[in-house]
């Protein structure tokens, strides 16, 4: 099955030509030019990664990254960002990112992070499914 | 330079500021130039492999490379305008290409606030004899405050008119001055317009900041 990926960046062209590479690449590509849209795809469908620009107009990526935990707490985020920075990237992976990219960034990497994050995001969901039949399990005494 | 010893800190955060933009602009070209080249790559690899190459799909890509360069050339260009404004504490300029420089060094933080910014240009040149950097300096404070006063969705329109005595600079249709915060123009605004003379009025009425320069800096 490909992998799923959301790109979320403010610069059209950017997010053009990186969606037209990963699907040459075989990969499912969806793209969202601000993190509102990229909440509301979020909500229609699930996604292997999620690749997120740190600065966006009205909501930056910080901000969608910690809704989108919440609201999934399985989803795999990876920073993609022209605006590095030590403390930012901290930041991010304290809030559970999965890592924090500065642009132009290696394709080749990108893809070997998405199978990864698309490995964790299995394991985190198959744990879950576990958690909720033993709890039923659990609950109604079988 | 006397003026720069007067502003110091204030004036360095201000540069350092537009630089981390700018830097950010340029990030995003070379992005963009980045993915194209490897997307030629993958195209080449697939050709290797069989798949034929589509001349139109390889123009609209050099078309996107040159569109990047000319966006590349345009934030250097401001760039480079926006590092010699320092280099003279009195000089002559047309506050319609300042304002313009103004806008283009912005823009990537109006978008942030979900500001658009529009100048109403003047026919005519408005020129004063003043010190760009810090004229720039101030005018980032008006700006910085008009969106505010403006807010996320709205739009800022910057006006240039010519008087006998000077020029007014004018942030029009800052339709939520009466609740934005803070008191403006407060200490690092003020400090900026004794160095160059100016006086900044809020105008509620007509909802906007005017500034007004005269037509010389005075020396020291």
């Amino acid at each position: 099955m490909a992998d799923k990926v959301l790109i979320v960046d403010d610069d059209k062209d950017f997010l053009s030509i990186m969606a037209e590479r990963m699907q040459n690449r075989g990969m499912e590509v969806v793209t969202a030019l601000s993190a509102a849209e990229a909440l509301r795809k979020l909500e229609e469908e699930s996604f292997d990664a999620v690749l997120l620009d740190l600065m966006m107009p009205e909501m930056g990526g910080i901000e969608a990254l910690q809704i989108m935990r919440k609201k999934q707490p399985e989803i795999q985020v990876i920073f993609v960002t022209g605006h590095p920075s030590v403390s930012k990237g901290v930041e991010a992976m304290k809030l559970g990112a999965m890592d924090f990219l500065p642009k132009p960034v290696d394709l080749s990497d990108l893809t070997e992070k998405i199978k990864q994050a698309k490995d964790s995001r299995m394991i985190l969901v198959e744990k879950h499914t576990q958690e909720k039949i033993k709890k039923i399990l659990t609950d109604k005494g079988w | 330079m006397a003026h720069m010893d007067l502003i110091g800190l204030s004036g360095i955060q201000f540069f350092g500021k537009m630089s981390a933009s700018i830097s950010h602009d340029l990030k995003n070209v070379l992005a963009v130039i980045n993915e194209n080249a490897g997307l030629l790559e993958d195209l080449c690899l697939m050709a290797e492999k069989g798949k034929s190459l589509d001349p139109v799909r390889l123009k609209r890509l050099a078309g996107d490379v040159k569109n990047q360069i000319r966006r590349g050339d345009r934030i250097i260009s401001s760039m480079n305008t926006f590092a010699h404004s320092a280099d003279s504490e009195s000089v002559t300029i047309d506050l319609r290409e300042l304002l313009g420089l103004l806008v283009e060094l912005s823009l990537r933080y109006a978008s942030m606030r979900g500001v658009r910014l529009e100048i109403d240009r003047p026919s005519d040149s408005v020129t004063v004899t003043t010190s760009p950097f810090v004229l720039l300096n101030l005018l980032w404070f008006c700006l910085d405050y008009a969106m505010t006063a403006a807010g996320p969705g709205k739009t800022v329109e910057i006006a240039a008119e010519k008087t006998a005595d000077g020029a007014w600079l004018r942030f029009r249709k800052l339709t939520g001055m009466d609740t934005a915060a803070g008191s403006f123009p407060a200490e690092p605004e003020r400090a900026l317009m004794r160095v160059l003379n100016a006086q900044i009025r809020l105008v509620p009425d007509s909802r906007e900041v005017a500034v007004s320069l005269p037509n010389k800096i005075q020396e020291e």
